[in-house]
């Protein structure tokens, strides 16, 4: 519990630093300004989202194949916290396109794409909501979670193969794409700070619905007893 | 070979169970055409706004006829608990989907057909020149519609409010069909035609993805 606070801690130490060096430390961009300061934001928490949905899928082949409770766990932590994490993408984009693009959304094809992801999960969590045998529970979820999944690719192929208002690959974008070396430190210290966040909210989960399913054994043993 | 020779048996069970209730064929083709009158009297669109929305509305109404259509699939199964007996009777379980898959492609493809002369008139659209590239476009669309449909079809048998919950399940994860199958349409009924070949291959991908998928954790889908 302490050296969980402690982690949490340092945590918030790193995320506020990172974000002192991306308003201080990085320059301002030449065509946005300002506002493009919410893509420190912005992409590590959809880079979380993706790392997220990534163990979450992990976790559901692993229960399909071994059928082990603890695979099960993780992935519905790892659903609930990715969930979170495109929250964050899905509202900090719309307030940096209002001022970029005159409008809070478009229904190009990522924007889309992310939102569908962001339903897909929601069916997900649904779906466990709606299933009450716990083996059942796990085994059908998990069988949704690897289909659900399989969207994630299409997400990445619809940057380049479908029209789009998305602002192309930056940092890995091909020539001419690249980043100020200022730029690049602030993203990746962000990036790094996100991905921390992403571990101890996962590990924070994945302990609670460890200590349900013991209480929903205990209840079941209490009650055939 | 036997998983063809058991699809094939299980095929047929499928088509003589609709042919003698022809319920899914009758109640699928109403619904489109309620949705087309419903849409066309709250938007009343003009010459222009219908060719433009056309292609869109179509496969909108194909996707919800679709998940409701696919209810029954599993659910027939369920009710009448004859999911026991199905899985014994085939020596791979893969043969359940492979034949339910084709009877619900089959039936979506024959809906859209008999649909599409009446869109063609609503809608005051020409198909009879890309009456050959429709049909592929009407194949991809509704394979790549029945496969994850008749999957989670299987997963929203097992849960409560199952009617609900298979819409819930397969309309996000059928959103990229969705557009390329739209995009490949507005393409074809365009004043000058023209195959989408991106969208073409996104469905084929897609198709190949959702199948293999299917082939793989098939037997799980099973499991009661």
């Amino acid at each position: 519990m302490v050296k969980s606070i402690i982690n949490a801690m340092i945590l918030f130490a790193l995320i506020a630093l990172t974000a002192y060096l991306a308003f201080h430390y990085a320059p301002i961009e030449k065509t946005m300004g300002v506002i493009q300061k919410i893509f420190y934001l912005h992409i590590a928490c959809a880079f979380s989202a993706f790392v997220a949905f990534g163990i979450c899928f992990y976790a559901n082949l692993r229960y399909v194949f071994t059928r082990q409770p603890k695979a099960d766990w993780l992935g519905v932590s790892a659903a609930e916290v990715g969930l979170a994490f495109i929250s964050v993408v899905l509202v900090s984009g719309p307030i940096w396109a209002k001022p970029v693009w005159g409008t809070w959304w478009v229904w190009d094809a990522r924007l889309t794409l992310t939102f569908v992801l962001g339903l897909l999960y929601v069916s997900y969590l649904l779906l466990r909501s709606m299933i009450e045998e716990p083996d059942k529970r796990a085994l059908f979820s998990a069988l949704f979670g690897i289909f659900a999944f399989l969207d994630v690719p299409l997400v990445y192929f619809s940057i380049r193969w479908w029209r789009t208002q998305h602002p192309q690959p930056v940092i890995l974008g091909g020539p001419g794409s690249g980043l100020d070396p200022r730029m690049r430190v602030s993203y990746l210290l962000m990036w790094g700070a996100l991905t921390g966040l992403l571990i101890l909210l996962l590990t924070a989960r994945y302990r609670l619905e460890a200590m349900r399913a013991s209480v929903e054994e205990l209840r079941r043993e209490a009650e055939a007893q | 070979m036997a998983l063809l020779s058991n699809a094939a048996v299980l095929l047929e069970k499928e088509l003589r169970t609709e042919y003698r209730s022809r319920e899914l064929l009758t109640t699928t083709a109403v619904f489109i055409l309620l949705v087309f009158m419903l849409f066309s009297i709250t938007f009343h669109p003009t010459g222009s706004e219908s060719q433009q929305f056309g292609p869109g509305l179509l496969w909108m109404a194909f996707l919800f006829a679709a998940s409701l259509m696919l209810q029954a699939c599993f659910l027939r199964e369920q009710t009448n608990d004859t999911l026991s007996a199905l899985r014994l009777s085939v020596s791979d379980p893969f043969a359940i989907f492979f034949a339910k898959l084709a009877a619900n492609t089959l039936f979506l493809l024959l809906t859209e057909l008999f649909m599409l002369p009446f869109f063609a008139g609503f809608f005051n659209v020409r198909i009879l020149h890309v009456l050959p590239q429709l049909f592929l476009v009407f194949f991809l669309g509704s394979l790549g519609i029945a496969i994850p449909g008749t999957a989670f079809s299987a997963i929203s048998a097992q849960a409560r409010m199952r009617e609900l919950m298979l819409p819930l399940l397969l309309l996000p994860v059928l959103t990229p069909v969705l557009i390329a199958s739209t995009e490949v349409t507005a393409g074809l009924l365009d004043v000058q035609p023209a195959m989408n070949y991106s969208g073409l291959g996104l469905m084929i991908g897609f198709d190949v993805v959702f199948l293999t998928a299917l082939w793989l954790f098939g037997e799980y889908l099973l499991e009661e």
